[in-house]
């Protein structure tokens, strides 16, 4: 009931938003009235999540095409990433409210914020292929709008333009997975798509496409390419729920398909997505880490976090398929931890770079510094996100990595042989992602907040406030990165609850040693506790203050600082976030990226300043995309030389059609 | 109670002691370098002198630049509460395995790279930017070591792993033997030592770890010495440990077991420098008696230098002879 007034609010602030646009309260009260909403849809998920397993009964509405109905439904999965949509939801509409006044192009964007969040918490209920997909449809045209809210700039129509082919393309690729489920009679609702029988082509097919469609949604390398062109382009709010909570609608879809309509994927499909995983996790950090636009370089580190929870499908589909319920259990409660945490921490993220861009306009790590100084609220938020998504203890990114780790080191144990040698592998490859996570914002976040100011706007930043309700809706977040991780075990019972119909064991993470203590497996396998590393922790923090107070001196005498004796007042002496990055380009950009450095030194006796350029490649694009659109540019061509045909012509490609279906049905008809 | 007291007894004694290992370490490497050396008390008064000097801070420093030397510190500490020492029966083992011990390492590493970039000064943007791309393959490695290690012995925390050590049904296991080789570059690398960094190094464009800290002074800097140094103890307890642990005390232990434990706690994966000790320490033998071990290491890396560049030379020549 709350749910549905909710969805219907949702529609009405849209269409209010159109008819009363223009002026700015318009744009507080819609945001304002998305607030509510989505808080209306947040209470209804964790209460259903609180009722225990088990689902709500379908409900039918005559929507849509006069021969079908909707169907509706609830159940623990939907409403774990109703839980999650919505968390995000608010805090983006609350941060709307301050944000939008800062937009110059916010009439393009209210009306479609609504509708937006719509559409993602409509995947989530719906109950039948054609419902999903229309409000699957919604979410990305809504999406797609708002990335197009600055449509004066090329580069935003650029990104708009691979927007909309790789999401038609997603859509195309789900169609076709629900249409091979739904069969021949095209039973569309998901019960009658849960016990169909699938021979073993189709039954490849779906998983296949379901792959490729939710994968190029949620952004899994090689099908990653609008992502890092489509969430900086849109405002930062919307970038945060499209890079925080968009991709999580897609890995929803994938789960929902895999573990719950198509039932039983073979481990080779596990093996495949942990590949991917591994593939994206690792590539996307690289990414993240030679990037100099601040949210093109968080839209790509989403591309590795998504590869983390899609290691963790995986890895439970490997598990589940070899009869061990109790490991894949474990898998897929880290994976879905691990999506759980980075709608937090992701957004989190967002809302800090929005924060940074409306008090200095500038997006380039380049001509930023000094931050956390002139913007200590938003500085301290970002820097425990940065440390969640660095996944370092007791915030909550470490939980849902060690528990991810934990499965992969049970995974030698599976039967296959590829899977005891690839598991490790794949092992290493999330282990180099958290390690390069760390030093991608370590750079990230030193280069922005730390320092001394790069530029002009980055010095004046204190002269433009951040509202109270960005700052408010920063530190609710970065409070809920601690929290996640520091009672881990609250959350994993109830993800257990939410993994139990999937894997068809309940499984309590802490069974063995009790409610603080993490422990998987066993006692004696290793455990965890964020409660007591935080407890401990504080209790040795406050004992070393007052040991170096109490032994040693007390206060601080500020100067100048020392720097060696080499001490200059020009900012640029500093390290940018291009030499931070350089040791690792060398290490690992000249194989993947094909990174060349070139050094152009003035003769002797010149005055210009010596150059050091590098130059890059994106291997994606150079090797799969552009092939791609050089081919249908050639098809394209070929195929528009029939625009100037003779007649004759036209008339005999028509009568060989003819003669063509003719065989066909001739074909068709023999016994 | 008694479990409390250990647990205790653990926390203090490794931050107690840990500048005493540095000292030896110190100490040692000094012997073998032909030098007399300091005391291996000299860390203590180190650390004392600069906790008694003025904290300086620059104008530019946020507030994350006076809280980091707190937080690396604790969090070093933090880990080396967790692991086994002396015994396994630590109340407080359980809150982390092997995976959150580095990523505790990886807590301090992060805070005090920030430090480094906080100032805005060149060079202690150049001490995070080595640090971090060091760490971050350290780091997976040392990852790779724990997976090898629970592959062998089932468990990912050493208190588990040395129990299965212990418990004799280990035998000459070939990845146990790699994990050793592996762990010991990984704590090489971690605390920044020869040929990975050297910690005594005075010219700032060769330092790694001392960039990021060159802006400390007074008690920060105190507390990021004492910082490295409890990593230093924690890296050796934990070799030692876990691939040697005989000695250490386990549950239900005595009082005996626990100073038994003690004594061959750390000394086991100490250097000692023992069969080249000089009868009286700080007299100009010693540094002579040290002399035949200095110099024949010194010999050997000139053989192999020579030796490899005679191969060289004659590469060169064949491949001249074949032009």
């Amino acid at each position: 009931m709350l749910i549905a007034a909710s969805l219907s609010a949702l529609v009405l602030l849209s269409l209010l938003a159109v008819v009363a646009g223009g002026r700015e309260i318009t744009h507080r009260l819609v945001h304002a009235g998305c607030a509510a909403a989505s808080l209306g849809l947040l209470i209804g998920g964790l209460t259903h999540l609180g009722t225990g397993p088990g689902g709500s009964p379908s409900i039918v509405l005559p929507l849509g095409l006069p021969w079908m109905a909707a169907h509706f439904r609830l159940d623990n999965l939907s409403a774990l990433f109703m839980v999650v949509v919505d968390l995000a939801a608010v805090a983006a509409s609350v941060y709307g409210i301050g944000y939008c006044r800062h937009l110059p192009e916010v009439r393009r964007v209210t009306p479609f914020f609504p509708l937006f969040l719509f559409g993602m918490n409509a995947v989530l209920l719906a109950d039948d292929a054609f419902m999903f997909l229309v409000a699957w449809e919604f979410m990305s045209l809504a999406s797609w709008l708002m990335v197009l809210a600055d449509h004066k700039s090329a580069e935003n129509r650029h990104a708009g333009m691979v927007y909309l082919v790789m999401a038609a393309f997603g859509t195309f690729c789900l169609l076709t997975s629900f249409g091979l489920m739904a069969g021949a009679g095209g039973a569309y609702t998901f019960t009658a798509m849960r016990q169909a029988e699938l021979a073993a082509v189709p039954a490849f097919l779906v998983v296949l496409t379901a792959v490729l469609g939710a994968g190029s949604k949620a952004g899994l390398v090689p099908l990653h390419v609008w992502l890092p062109l489509a969430h900086p382009a849109a405002p930062s709010h919307v970038s945060a729920l499209m890079s925080g909570v968009m991709t999580k609608v897609a890995l929803y879809g994938l789960i929902r398909i895999l573990f719950d309509l198509h039932g039983e994927v073979p481990w080779e499909w596990g093996a495949a997505l942990m590949v991917i995983g591994g593939v994206s996790a690792v590539l996307g950090v690289l990414y993240a880490l030679f990037q100099d636009d601040l949210k093109r370089l968080l839209a790509y580190s989403t591309v590795e976090n998504v590869g983390v929870a899609v290691i963790g499908l995986g890895l439970g589909i490997a598990f589940k398929d070899a009869g061990e319920p109790a490991l894949a259990a474990l898998a897929l409660v880290g994976g879905l931890y691990h999506i759980v945490n980075h709608s937090i921490f992701k957004t989190l993220l967002f809302f800090a770079a929005g924060a940074v861009i409306s008090a200095t306009g500038e997006r380039r790590l380049s001509g930023l510094g000094g931050l956390l100084n002139r913007m200590p609220w938003t500085g301290t938020a970002a820097l425990v996100g940065a440390g969640a998504i660095s996944a370092l203890p007791p915030l909550n990114g470490f939980v849902s990595e060690w528990l991810i780790l934990q499965a992969l080191f049970k995974g030698p144990g599976l039967p296959h042989w590829a899977m005891k040698f690839g598991v490790p592998v794949v092992g290493a490859m999330l282990a180099l992602a958290g390690a390069l996570a760390a030093t991608c914002f370590v750079r990230a976040y030193g280069i922005v907040f730390l320092g001394r100011p790069r530029s002009l706007a980055a010095a004046r930043a204190d002269l433009h406030p951040t509202p109270a309700s960005m700052r408010w809706t920063m530190a609710v977040l970065a409070l809920l990165c601690i929290l996640l991780g520091a009672i881990p075990v609250t959350v994993t019972d109830a993800l257990s609850a939410v993994v139990q119909p999937m894997t068809g064991l309940h499984f309590a993470v802490s069974a063995d040693l009790g409610w603080p203590w993490l422990s998987p497996v066993s006692s004696t396998r290793g455990s965890y506790s964020g409660t007591m590393l935080v407890m401990v922790g504080a209790v040795l923090f406050a004992v070393a203050v007052v040991l170096a107070h109490g032994l040693g001196t007390r206060g601080v005498r500020r100067a100048d600082a020392w720097d060696c004796g080499h001490r200059e007042d020009i900012p640029e002496t500093q390290y940018t976030g291009q030499s931070f990055s350089q040791p690792l380009r060398r290490v690992f950009g000249t194989s993947i990226f094909l990174a060349r450095e070139t050094v152009e030194m003035p003769e002797p006796g010149e005055r210009s300043p010596a150059r050091l350029s590098v130059r890059m490649i994106d291997p994606v694009w150079v090797w799969l995309y552009d092939p791609i659109s050089r081919a249908i540019n050639f098809i394209a061509d070929r195929v528009n030389r029939m625009q100037f045909l003779t007649v004759r012509g036209y008339l005999l490609m028509m009568f060989s059609t003819l003669v063509f279906m003719l065989l066909v049905v001739a074909w068709r008809q023999q016994p | 109670m008694t479990e409390f007291l250990i647990q205790l007894a653990q926390i203090f004694l490794v931050v107690a002691l840990a500048p005493l290992v540095t000292g030896w370490v110190r100490l040692v490497k000094a012997r073998l370098q032909g030098r007399v050396g300091a005391s291996a008390l000299q860390p203590y008064r180190d650390l004392y002198r600069l906790l008694q000097q003025e904290a300086v801070v620059a104008h530019s420093a946020s507030w994350l630049f006076r809280v980091a030397p707190y937080v690396t510190f604790s969090a070093v500490w933090l880990a080396a509460v967790l692991i086994p020492t002396f015994t396994t029966d630590l109340i407080l083992a359980p809150a982390a395995d092997l995976i959150a011990l580095v990523a505790l390492l990886g807590v301090a590493r992060f805070w005090t790279a920030l430090a480094g970039l906080d100032v805005g000064t060149a060079f202690g943007g150049l001490g995070a930017s080595r640090e971090m791309m060091i760490a971050s393959l350290a780091e997976p490695a040392m990852l790779m070591v724990t997976f090898s290690l629970s592959l062998v012995s089932g468990s990912t925390a050493p208190s588990q792993i040395i129990a299965f050590v212990l418990s004799g049904s280990v035998g000459i296991e070939v990845s146990m033997g790699l994990a050793l080789a592996a762990l010991v570059i990984v704590a090489v690398a971690e605390n920044g030592r020869i040929p990975i960094d050297n910690p005594s190094t005075h010219l700032e464009l060769t330092m790694v770890h001392e960039a990021m800290v060159l802006e400390y002074s007074g008690r920060h800097l105190a507390l990021m010495e004492a910082a490295g140094m409890v990593r230093l103890t924690l890296f050796l307890a934990l070799i030692g440990g876990l691939f040697a642990p005989w000695g250490i005390a386990q549950a239900g232990a005595g009082w005996g077991e626990w100073r038994w434990g003690w004594e061959h706690s750390l000394p086991k994966a100490l250097p000692w420098p023992r069969p080249w000790r000089c009868s009286r320490p700080g007299s100009p033998r010693c540094g002579c008696s040290a002399m035949p071990i200095s110099w024949a290491a010194r010999c050997c890396w000139g053989c192999w230098r020579r030796s490899s560049s005679t191969c060289r030379r004659r590469c060169d020549g064949s491949r001249a002879d074949l032009l």
